[in-house]
């Protein structure tokens, strides 16, 4: 019961969302508090091993999905909380007279959260690929809500682009529902796992390489990538938040997944391999743009890329298997990725432009929006005492463990030239001297609220994990890793 | 057997034609006709499979792909983007109609040797060499014409006839698809065009245009 009131909760505060608009954005905040509550709990059934089973078998929760299913609740949560000011602050700037879509947000943001959180609840293959497809439908709106001529143009390019790689996905969701089934397993996670040592190579590998295509244009690997910086630099802060924080992890979340099956296939030679081209050439590409961006959210999504790089190249020098590797980078991603996105909204309302070159002496003008940007960009970065950066040393010190020298080192020069850009690009945004006759703006206290709640787990995690959390993050490593 | 597989065979050279009719028509209206036939060719295919694999599944695809694809599709764009539709004639593209047709059919062969592997490992399902290359053939055209087209409405039929090539190699393949999954890819694939649908009006009551390739705002600026 627990896993269907998560996806029923965010259905009825759709409907609630249509009917009446003074409530929506209060309905939807408890809705997503609700839905993290019956998550948590969830998730704490799952978090010591084993799994747990609803509607028939139609809904199930592992460790790996639990971990995913926390993320997305939780960044819905700080998302909610921080739309509320956030929104209308940023509607007082739009000074071209277009009115933004505040009236379908609301029930759109229900609707992709509910879809965002099916993909981890859901059992049957095929029915996540279409929960997957839905969450491009649900924000492709989201994405064009100031609904400028550029905010279309990066919606029409994100739906076009993510469409086009879910078509391209499909055909290898059906060719491995076709394997499973044929192996007499349930067409699942743990089906395909089970049915791997004795599927047809070919029947396992092209479904793969079709993912890697498909779900790659959703998750921003290079060279599917184009749409990602577009549409961030257009959609609000909290939806590029939800976006970058969750979303794209979906589509990396099925690339994860099918990891073990493919190292348990005995025909298929180096699995790994794929995953560290297609991560390490993401970072690369990623890492070269931060440094000559313009844009600072676009910066942020340029480290989105780099960081889903970052996960898949993980998966390939053998951190999948380590507990603070590929798994809690996935993890750690999530929450520090929204904050960035948080404090990047709240540098655009004070200034009114996301031009890099625009913005200077963020911290004097407001210590707050400064403070936050630097933070996030240390932390997104990968630098100590954030919980990045344990990931990131684990992942390289697994990497070189393993005698991945060539790999890891790529890897390691990579993550440096990042840490590096962001740094530079953010440090130009947030010191010197602002204007002196710019007005002081009061920033939007749920914004401000929700910044500090999304800050917690970015800052506590690099040092500390409550032991459930622990549990659970163990859990998902050793399905990450296989029977093997 | 032998006559279910001849008449699959039809159906499967109807889809490679009307699919390359997308790529090729000039006309909006002659874009959105073709895509019908389209998914009248994959419905036919999903009967002649039903009934030659005695697969009750077969026939709910058939039965969806036709209300939601021949029918529910057309009226769904009619009413989120019929100005679009039914008010413009000509469609531009990047390249010319004779360049694109060629690359189709070059494609098309890449589609069948790429194939080839799968249909290997597939040999234990009888249709799978015909609907299996015919399929992938209609993801490339698809994807091409997503590629090609300027027009915001032929670039969503592009997206729609690479899903009719995934549905069509799948029916040979997976003959007992859950019908959960039937069922939501029935509500998917409607609702998919009505906000694609939506999204092209908007982006014309708002650029005055639905010629979305020439929508180049965003660009990395240096």
């Amino acid at each position: 019961m627990t896993l269907a009131l998560i996806l029923i909760i965010p259905g009825f505060a759709t409907l609630v969302a249509l009917c009446s608009r003074r409530v929506a954005p209060w309905v939807t905040l408890a809705s997503a508090l609700a839905v993290l509550a019956f998550a948590s709990i969830a998730a704490l059934g799952v978090a010591h091993g084993g799994s747990v089973h609803a509607a028939d078998g139609g809904l199930s929760l592992d460790g790996l999905s639990a971990l995913y299913l926390l993320l997305v609740a939780f960044v819905g949560v700080t998302a909610a909380l921080y739309s509320i000011g956030y929104l209308p602050a940023r509607a007082a700037e739009q000074e071209d007279g277009i009115a933004p879509r505040y009236r379908e947000y609301w029930p759109l943001f229900n609707l992709f959260l509910a879809s965002m959180l099916a993909v981890p609840l859901l059992t049957n293959l095929a029915v996540i690929w279409i929960a997957i497809e839905l969450t491009t439908i649900f924000s492709a709106f989201l994405v064009a809500y100031e609904n400028r001529a550029a905010a279309l143009e990066a919606a029409w390019k994100y739906v076009m682009l993510t469409s086009m790689g879910a078509m391209i996905a499909l055909f290898g969701v059906l060719v491995l529902y076709y394997g499973i089934h044929n192996a007499g397993e349930p067409v699942s996670w743990a089906g395909l796992v089970a049915a791997a040592p004795r599927l047809n190579p070919a029947v396992l590998l092209i479904p793969f390489v079709l993912w890697l295509i498909g779900f790659g244009a959703k998750a921003g690997l290079v060279p599917m990538h184009t749409w990602l910086p577009d549409a961030h630099s257009q959609a609000p802060a909290s939806v590029c938040a939800l976006l970058s924080g969750v979303e794209v992890s979906a589509a990396l979340y099925m690339l994860l997944r099918i990891y073990p099956a493919l190292a348990g296939n005995p025909g298929i030679a180096r699995p790994a391999l794929w995953y560290i081209v297609a991560g390490l050439l993401s970072v690369a590409v990623a890492a070269f743009l931060i440094l000559q961006v313009r844009d600072y959210k676009r910066l942020f999504a340029y480290s989105t890329i780099e960081h889903m790089g970052i996960i898949l190249a993980a998966c390939g020098i053998g951190a999948a298997a380590n507990q603070m590797g590929t798994v809690y980078q996935f993890f750690a991603h999530a929450f520090t990725k929204s904050f960035c996105f948080y404090a990047a909204g709240l540098a655009t309302i004070e200034f009114g432009t996301q031009e890099i070159a625009s913005v200077r002496g963020l911290l004097a003008r407001s210590p707050v929006a400064g403070w936050s940007l630097l933070l996030g960009a240390i932390a997104i970065a990968g630098a100590p005492p954030f919980a990045l950066f344990i990931s990131e040393f684990q992942i390289l010190a697994t990497g070189f463990g393993a005698g991945e020298y060539v790999a890891t080192g790529l890897l390691t020069a990579l993550i440096v030239l990042a840490f590096i850009a962001i740094l530079y690009q953010v440090g130009r945004i947030v010191f010197g001297e602002p204007d002196a006759g710019a007005p002081r703006i009061k920033l939007p206290t749920t914004s401000v609220v929700a910044l500090s709640v999304a800050f917690a787990p970015m800052f506590v995690f690099g040092f500390y994990l409550p032991p459930p959390l622990a549990a659970l993050v163990q859990h998902a490593a050793a399905l990450l890793a296989g029977p093997s | 057997m032998a006559t279910a597989h001849a008449i699959d065979g039809l159906f499967a050279a109807l889809f490679v034609i009307f699919g390359l009719g997308v790529i090729g028509t000039r006309q909006m209206l002659g874009t959105l006709y073709l895509f019908v036939l389209h998914s009248l060719a994959l419905t036919g295919s999903a009967i002649v499979l039903g009934v030659a694999l005695g697969s009750p599944h077969l026939f709910w695809v058939a039965a969806i792909t036709f209300s939601t694809k021949v029918v529910a599709v057309p009226l769904v764009l009619r009413y989120s983007a019929g100005l679009e539709i039914y008010g413009r004639r000509e469609v531009d593209q990047v390249l010319t109609i004779p360049v694109s047709v060629l690359i189709a059919a070059a494609l098309a062969l890449v589609a069948w040797v790429a194939a080839n592997p799968l249909v290997h490992a597939l040999a234990a399902r009888p249709f799978a060499d015909i609907n299996v290359p015919t399929g992938l053939m209609a993801v490339f055209f698809g994807a091409f014409t997503v590629a090609v087209r300027r027009e915001a409405v032929a670039q969503l039929m592009g997206i729609l006839i690479m899903e009719n090539g995934a549905f069509f190699a799948s029916i040979s393949i997976v003959n007992d698809l859950t019908i959960i999954a039937e069922i939501a890819a029935a509500v998917d694939v409607p609702v998919a065009a009505l906000v694609i649908g939506l999204l092209i009006r908007n982006i014309h009551s708002v650029t005055g245009i639905t010629r979305v390739g020439l929508l180049a705002e965003l660009k990395e600026r240096r």
